[in-house]
């Protein structure tokens, strides 16, 4: 318990750091996809602000001179329409009438839906169903046919049109709202918030919402794309003020002149076009840096086989060279493993090491530990046997071999006839490794029904059922998962696994998930059954207590690297690494417990005064 | 115990049942502990058995359906929001997972001057403590402008036993604080736990499922099964020599990390259920 308060703890890549400390907002900047779109955006709204000073014409001032003027002419830029009004200076202030109506429909939209789906989500209960019943009745409501039969009442004004527009959308943003705050409202930091006493106006604002705000950004960037779509459609169908040049009205005029000059229609139609596109393909970008800062790009399975880079290449042709280095692959041996390496691909194109050349063996009949922190890459090693690490991962060995057969650790295909019969898996969370949509029984007989038959099969199950300990194994063998208890499941999963009699039991911390005296079963359970049937086992566990209770040898991993392996009893009664002496010393001792008195009181006394 | 600082007694709870009229069993079925100023009250129990429940309640997150919570001789069990806010001063906690207790989009600086701000510490004198705090838990001062994402673990739940001692309270609710760490990184924390209590004279109700945790932290344990306590008492006492069969068997549950000391336990476990049965 004496352990040096190791400041290094803290690794400090400032670089690294540096990086992550940008928000997501910087890195939005940083893809060409978001960058563009922000510059094309800008542009746009630029030109919009500008009208006064770039306008040449009085956008409602119209010429019998320049009619349906070409565009490109001298004073007519866009050329001019039938009526002889200049398409420029109307587009400038067609740009300011979509902005401003994005803005209108989307920030009334998202205010409404973001205040009413916060206190939905955060206070829930009635406050929660009433507020949704009414959200759902604004739903119901067709919002585009709404806003034309208020007309009369709105008087045409577009920006009013708008406003009411956003109002029937804004349940499409309070439902969103309600949903995230329902799932954060649980969180403890939210928890943590309400005991430092903080109002509850603080923790929404502060924590609630900071933590949802990125999914509100993205649907307000769609919903100002909605308001902009909708006040053109109504302008184009002459719903509004004649005086106000809007897309939607340009577009129409340009309607009734499609044949004569249709280049008329693409002024309108571009502008939009490129307001709603750049729109959408921010959103799209924000959601991006959102959702992935450090996005590594997908990689097909094929790339496990290429040869690993780096610092194992110098080792690459080490063992054979050096055959004395490893002991002769033994007869009796049901796994060998000689230099298993794992790598990751990195965001910026490198690969980084999580198992660095670990040498393993499992005789018939021997349970081996394979013991170390969280990082040390015990699951990995255990996970690259199985052949179960995810897609990207480069995995290489010297030898893999199990019960005798030498397999290639890219072989997909002996090592899926493998699991199936030579080596079985015991998980760490046994409820998520059953699926919830099928009962127990059905699960467990479909992987036996390839050797027999369906009726063998099921009584093959239940007498295992049976042996595993469950009390009425008919009973659990129709349950759903969500039916049975974790310690159940455990025992129903260590039933799967033995039911194809496996020669090699790869145990992945089998008991952490469970309850201390479910535990102490289950590890009877494994033992029983580990002597019955004469497997091997390979288990994973950071829980000392489980190894000094199954293991007849133990491996300790730190760091990706095998440290010492041994017999259980001279790893614990005598560690010759450094790392195991630590390991074991942090073990809570026994036998001594807390024997200082409680923190004296004239302590708190003080306190007392001192208030 | 009149100069406990904390008194639950009797204390019931069920949560709301499902549906109209829906009941659910109850969490807490008469629960009653003291914990003296400094003093640590260890918390044994299984999963289900309402350890957790017990501490939200204390921290009012939870609501109690019978008996009373009383804090330095003050009734704290039906108070509103608004009477409970100033009582942040009194009692604190830190969470079992430091991956959700702290909010990941805010700097460690802002997470532990938030409950400093909220109880009207100006924000200037906030920050200046924010240092104090992260030295006080053994990190470098560096760390307050990062984010929690940075900080493994271990780090983490130092930040939280931070967050817990900006507004020096006088007792910290602790659920489950080391399960979620490392066996060495578990060790540390534990010890500056102790070392905090020490030097402040904080009391903790110390909830976890980990017997060889409650022995090195505690004063006193209780144990809980089912939503009622089987046994309460000193730290030796309780955990060498058990009185409630419960605990008992729960003792001899848990493996001790020696292979032969194991064995023997394993015997014993064994004969026990032989008898039983």
């Amino acid at each position: 318990m004496t352990l040096p308060e190791r400041q290094a703890e803290l690794p400090l890549d400032t670089s690294h750091v540096e990086e992550r400390r940008k928000g997501s907002f910087a890195r939005l900047l940083r893809t060409p996809l978001g960058l563009g779109a922000l510059l094309l955006l800008a542009a746009v709204v630029v030109l919009g602000l500008l009208e006064p000073v770039l306008s040449v014409h009085d956008p409602n001032f119209s010429s019998l001179k320049a009619v349906n003027t070409p565009p490109f002419s001298p004073d007519y830029i866009l050329g001019a329409d039938q009526y002889g009004r200049d398409i420029w200076s109307r587009s400038l202030v067609a740009i300011n009438v979509s902005v401003i109506s994005g803005l209108i429909g989307a920030g009334v939209a998202v205010s409404i839906g973001t205040v009413f789906g916060l206190i939905s989500g955060y206070l829930a209960k009635r406050t929660d169903a009433v507020l949704s019943w009414l959200f759902n009745l604004v739903m119901t409501f067709p919002a585009l046919i709404l806003v034309m039969i208020l007309y009369p009442i709105t008087g045409g004004d577009y920006k009013i049109m708008m406003a009411v527009f956003g109002i029937f959308i804004s349940a499409g943003i309070y439902r969103l709202v309600r949903n995230l705050v329902l799932g954060v409202r649980n969180e403890l930091y939210v928890d943590a918030a309400r005991v430092a006493g903080l109002s509850n106006f603080r923790i929404l604002s502060r924590h609630v919402l900071y933590a949802v705000r990125g999914p509100i950004i993205i649907a307000s960037a769609f919903l100002a794309v909605a308001s902009i779509g909708i006040q053109a459609g109504l302008a184009f169908l002459g719903l509004g003020s004649s005086q106000l040049p809007s897309f939607g009205s340009m577009a129409g005029a340009a309607f009734l002149n499609i044949y004569q000059h249709p280049i008329q229609m693409l002024w309108p139609s571009l502008f939009l076009a490129l307001i709603t596109g750049t729109l959408v393909m921010l959103a799209n970008a924000y959601r991006d840096s959102l959702a992935a800062p450090n996005a590594v790009p997908k990689k097909p399975r094929r790339h496990t086989a290429m040869p690993l880079e780096g610092d194992f290449n110098a080792t690459d042709g080490g063992p054979r060279n050096a055959g004395g280095q490893y002991e002769a692959v033994g007869k009796g041996n049901l796994l060998t493993v000689r230099n298993l390496r794992v790598q990751y691909p990195q965001a910026d194109g490198t690969y980084k090491s999580v198992v660095k050349g670990v040498s393993l063996d499992v005789s018939l009949g021997e349970v081996v530990g394979v013991v170390g922190e969280s990082g040390s890459g015990k699951t990995q090693t255990a996970f690259s046997i199985l052949g179960l690490l995810p897609r990207q991962a480069r995995v290489s060995t010297d030898v893999l071999e199990v019960a005798g057969e030498s397999i290639a650790v890219q072989d997909d295909r002996s090592l899926r006839r493998m699991r199936g019969s030579v080596l079985a898996y015991i998980p760490q969370e046994p409820m998520s490794n059953l699926d919830p949509s099928f009962t127990v029984g059905s699960q467990l007989v479909e992987p036996l029904t390839a050797g027999m038959s369906k009726k063998e099969a099921r009584a093959t199950i239940l007498a295992l059922l049976a042996r595993v300990g469950i009390p009425d194994p008919v009973r659990t063998f129709n349950s759903y998962p969500h039916q049975i208890s974790g310690g159940m499941a455990q025992r129903v999963l260590i039933a799967g696994a033995v039911a194809s009699r496996p020669k090699l039991l790869i145990a992945d911390e089998p008991t952490t998930a469970l309850d201390v005296t479910v535990q102490a079963e289950i590890l009877d359970l494994l033992r029983d059954l580990q002597a019955e049937f004469g497997m091997g086992v390979l288990l994973v566990t950071h829980n000392f207590g489980v190894v000094a209770d199954l293991c007849d040898r133990v491996v300790v991993m730190k760091d990706g690297e095998m440290v010492e392996s041994g017999d259980v009893r001279s790893i614990f009664h005598a560690p010759s690494n450094e790392y195991t002496q630590q390991l074991i010393a942090a073990i809570l001792d026994e036998n001594t417990t807390r024997s200082d008195p409680p923190a004296s009181a004239s302590l708190d006394l003080t306190k007392e005064n001192a208030r | 115990m009149s100069k406990a600082l904390l008194n639950v007694s009797d204390l019931r709870l069920r949560y709301p049942g499902v549906g109209f009229r829906g009941a659910s069993p109850e969490v807490l079925r008469g629960v009653s502990i003291d914990i003296a100023p400094g003093e640590t009250l260890g918390v044994v129990g299984e999963s289900g058995s309402g350890k957790t429940t017990l501490g939200r309640a204390v921290l009012g997150l939870a609501k109690p359906t019978g008996g009373t919570i009383k804090f330095g001789g003050r009734d704290i069990t039906h108070l509103s929001s608004r009477e409970r806010r100033p009582l942040a001063r009194e009692i604190q906690v830190i969470f079992q997972d430091p991956y959700t207790s702290l909010n990941p989009s805010l700097q460690i600086a802002d997470i532990l001057a938030e409950p400093l701000i909220a109880q009207g510490t100006s924000s200037q004198e906030a920050r200046n403590s924010v240092r104090q705090l992260l030295d006080s838990v053994g990190l470098p001062a560096n760390a307050a402008q990062r984010y929690p994402k940075e900080f493994s673990g271990g780090q983490r739940q130092r930040i939280a036993i931070a967050r817990a001692l900006a507004l020096k309270p006088r007792l910290i609710v602790c659920d489950e604080p080391v399960s979620a760490l490392d066996l060495t990184t578990q060790a540390r924390v534990l010890d500056l736990l102790i070392e905090l209590q020490r030097r402040t004279g904080v009391a903790y109700l110390f909830i976890t499922h980990d017997l060889s945790v409650v022995r090195h932290i505690s004063h006193r344990v209780t144990v809980m099964y089912q939503g009622e306590l089987v046994e309460t008492g000193a730290t030796p006492d309780v955990t060498t020599n058990p009185q409630h069969e419960y605990t008992r068997r729960l003792l001899l549950a848990s493996p001790t990390a020696d292979p032969d000391r194991q064995a023997e336990r394993r015997a014993t476990r064994r004969l026990l259920r032989l008898a039983s049965s």
